[in-house]
C-alpha cells in the first residue's frame, strides 16, 4: 500500500497551492521509490528507484510529446486577434438579433456534440474555437442585452464557454465507434474472453448523450435570467 | 509521407522561436525563465527521440524547478492597440473568421480524404496521430492565408503566438505532465492497490449497490487519476466485471460502456485533468485559474453531478434487462 504515498504527496501538494508540475514530478518519484519498499531495503536500492522513476517518466513525457502539439495553433490565433477576430466575432453576435449568451452556447453544445459523435473531436477545442470565437460571442450577446459586464459576471461567461467545449466533447464523442474510448472497452474486454462490437459498445453511450443535452441545455436556458440576476445583484451592492 | 515527426520538428522550431523572442522581450524582468522553458520544450520537440530516457527525465526536472521556482514571466510582445482591433475588425468583416476556421476545415478533410489518400503507393499521412497531422496541415492553411492577406511584419505570428503562450505559461505542459504521472502510477501499480481497498471494504452484495459503486468509483478514481482512461481498467476488473457482469449478469457492453462515461463525470470536476479544465482557465484569463476548483470546474459540477446519477440510473435499468 506504499505506493498510495505518490497520491498523498499529490493532494497535498495541490491544497498547499505549490506549482503542479514540481508537484506531479515529486508525487511520481515518491511512488517510485514507494514501489521497492520492502522491510530491509537499503538506502542505494531507494536511490536507484528514484533514478529509474525519472528515466520512466522522461520515457513517458517523451512518448506523450503529441499532447503538447495543439498550441502549433497559437501563432495563428494570436495573429488573427492581432487584426480584430474577438472584435469581430462581437460584432457578429451584437447585430444578431436574438442572440443571448444561453442560446449561443446552447448552439455551440449541439455542434459540438453532433461533431464529436461524428468522430470529429478536433473541431472544437478551447485554443482554437473557445477563446477566439465562442467566448467573445458569449460575452458580446450579454453586454448587448445587459450593458457592460462586472468582472464577475465576464468571467462566469468565460467558464461556462469552456464548460460547453468540454461537456459537448465527453458526451458525445462515445457515439462514434472509432474514438480511443469505445476501442479501449473492447480490448479490455477481449482480454478477458468477451467479444463486443464497437456498435454494441457505442450504442449504449446514446441514452447518456441525450440526458447530457437536456441537464446541460436547461442549465443554459437558464443562464440568462441567472446573469441578469446576478447583473442587478451587482449593481445593488455598489 | 507526412508522419508525425514533421509535427515535433514543426513544433520544436515554433518552441525555439518563442524561446529566442523571449531574451529580447526587456518588458519581462523573467525573461531568462521563459528562455529556457520553452527552450528545453523545443529540444525536447526536436531531439527527444535521441536523448536517453533519463536525459529527457532530467529535462523534465529542469521545466519543473523552473515553473516550481516561479521563473516564468509574462512576455509583453508589441501588438496592435484595440482601438486598432476594432477599426480592423470593422474594415476586414467577416472574412477574418476564414482562417482561424481553415484549422477545423481542413482537419476535417484530413480525416475524411487525406488520411485515406495514397500517392504511387505511398500513404500521405503516417500512421500515428492522423488527426493532429491534419491539424497541422490546418495551421500552416490558415497562416499561409493570413500572411499573404494581412501582410502582417514576418515576425508577427511567432510574437503573437509567444503572447499567448506566455499567458498560458507552465499550464501548457500540465497535460503532459499528468499522462506521464498516469504511465509511472501503472509501472508501480497504484491502479490495481485501489480497486483491492475497494473491494475490500464495500458491502457489494445487492445490484444497485455495486451499481452505484462501479460508477461512483470510476468517477472517483477518475478525479484522482485526472482520466477516465487510467481508471477504467482498475475499476472495471475490481467491481465491474466480476461483480456486476459476472455476479448480478449485467450486460458486459452497456457496463462497460455506461462505466466510461461515469468516469468522465470525474473528468470534469478534477484540477488533474489540466487539458480539460486548468488550461481553458488560463487561456480565458480567469483570475482563479490556479485555484484547485477553478471558475470552469466549478461551473461543471452541477451537470456532472447530475448526469453521473443518471448514469447510475441508466446501468441499473439497462444492463440486466438486455
Amino acid at each position: 500500500m506504499w505506493v498510495l504515498l505518490g497520491i498523498a504527496v499529490l493532494v497535498a501538494g495541490f491544497v498547499a497551492r505549490l506549482n503542479p508540475l514540481a508537484v506531479i514530478l515529486a508525487a511520481a518519484v515518491v511512488t517510485g521509490v514507494a514501489a521497492v519498499i520492502v522491510p530491509g531495503v537499503g538506502v542505494a536500492e531507494l536511490g536507484q528507484a528514484a533514478l529509474d522513476t525519472i528515466s520512466a517518466f522522461g520515457k513517458a513525457f517523451n512518448d506523450y510529446r503529441y499532447i503538447s502539439v495543439i498550441w502549433l495553433v497559437l501563432p495563428l490565433i494570436g495573429l488573427l486577434e492581432r487584426y480584430g477576430l474577438q472584435e469581430r466575432a462581437r460584432i457578429l453576435i451584437s447585430k444578431a438579433r436574438g442572440a443571448t449568451t444561453g442560446r449561443i452556447l446552447l448552439a455551440y453544445f449541439v455542434l459540438r456534440q453532433i461533431s464529436a459523435a461524428l468522430g470529429q473531436t478536433k473541431l472544437g477545442g478551447h485554443p482554437q474555437m473557445v477563446r477566439p470565437l465562442v467566448a467573445p460571442m458569449a460575452e458580446a450577446a450579454a453586454e448587448t442585452r445587459l450593458g457592460p459586464l462586472p468582472d464577475a459576471v465576464r468571467y462566469r461567461i468565460r467558464a461556462h464557454a469552456a464548460a460547453v467545449d468540454n461537456i459537448a466533447l465527453f458526451f458525445g464523442e462515445d457515439i462514434f465507434i472509432a474514438i480511443a474510448s469505445i476501442l479501449l472497452i473492447k480490448g479490455f474486454l477481449e482480454a478477458y474472453g468477451i467479444m463486443v462490437e464497437p456498435l454494441q459498445l457505442s450504442v449504449w453511450a446514446i441514452p447518456t448523450a441525450i440526458a447530457a443535452l437536456l441537464v446541460h441545455g436547461t442549465r443554459l436556458v437558464m443562464l440568462d435570467r441567472s446573469l441578469a440576476r446576478q447583473m442587478t445583484e451587482a449593481e445593488a451592492g455598489q | 509521407m507526412i508522419t508525425l515527426q514533421w509535427l515535433y520538428i514543426f513544433a520544436g522550431l515554433t518552441f525555439a522561436a518563442f524561446s529566442v523572442l523571449s531574451i529580447a522581450d526587456p518588458a519581462n524582468p523573467k525573461r531568462l525563465g521563459n528562455t529556457a522553458f520553452w527552450g528545453l520544450l523545443a529540444v525536447s520537440f526536436l531531439f527527444g527521440s535521441y536523448l536517453s530516457d533519463l536525459a529527457n527525465g532530467l529535462l523534465v526536472v529542469a521545466l519543473a524547478v523552473i515553473a516550481g521556482f516561479k521563473l516564468l514571466g509574462q512576455g509583453k510582445p508589441v501588438t496592435t492597440p484595440p482601438e486598432a482591433r476594432q477599426a480592423s475588425a470593422e474594415r476586414r468583416g467577416d472574412w477574418l473568421f476564414v482562417p482561424a476556421l481553415l484549422i477545423p476545415i481542413v482537419a476535417l478533410l484530413g480525416a475524411l480524404v487525406l488520411d485515406k489518400t495514397v500517392i504511387f503507393g505511398v500513404p500521405l499521412f503516417g500512421p500515428e496521430q492522423p488527426t493532429l497531422i491534419a491539424l497541422g496541415l490546418g495551421v500552416v492553411a490558415g497562416l499561409t492565408l493570413a500572411m499573404v492577406w494581412l501582410k502582417p511584419p514576418l515576425l508577427a505570428p511567432l510574437q503573437e503566438g509567444r503572447r499567448l503562450m506566455d499567458s498560458v505559461g507552465w499550464a501548457g505542459v500540465l497535460p503532459q505532465m499528468l499522462a506521464s504521472l498516469g504511465a509511472v502510477f501503472v509501472i508501480a501499480g497504484v491502479g490495481d492497490r485501489i480497486g483491492e481497498l475497494f473491494t475490500t471494504y464495500l458491502p457489494l452484495d445487492h445490484r444497485l449497490l455495486a451499481v452505484i459503486a462501479y460508477c461512483v468509483g470510476m468517477a472517483v478514481f477518475t478525479f484522482i487519476m485526472g482520466n477516465a482512461f487510467a481508471a477504467f481498467p482498475v475499476m472495471t476488473a475490481a467491481v465491474g466485471l466480476p461483480i456486476v457482469v459476472l455476479q448480478f449478469g449485467g450486460n458486459p457492453a452497456i457496463v462497460c460502456a455506461i462505466g466510461m462515461l461515469a468516469g468522465f463525470c470525474g473528468t470534469l470536476t478534477t484540477p488533474m485533468a489540466a487539458n480539460f479544465n486548468v488550461v481553458p482557465a488560463a487561456l480565458l484569463d480567469l483570475p482563479d485559474r490556479e485555484a484547485p476548483f477553478n471558475g470552469v470546474i466549478r461551473v461543471q459540477i452541477p451537470t456532472a453531478a447530475t448526469i453521473l446519477i443518471v448514469n447510475i440510473t441508466l446501468m441499473y435499468f439497462l444492463a440486466f434487462r438486455f
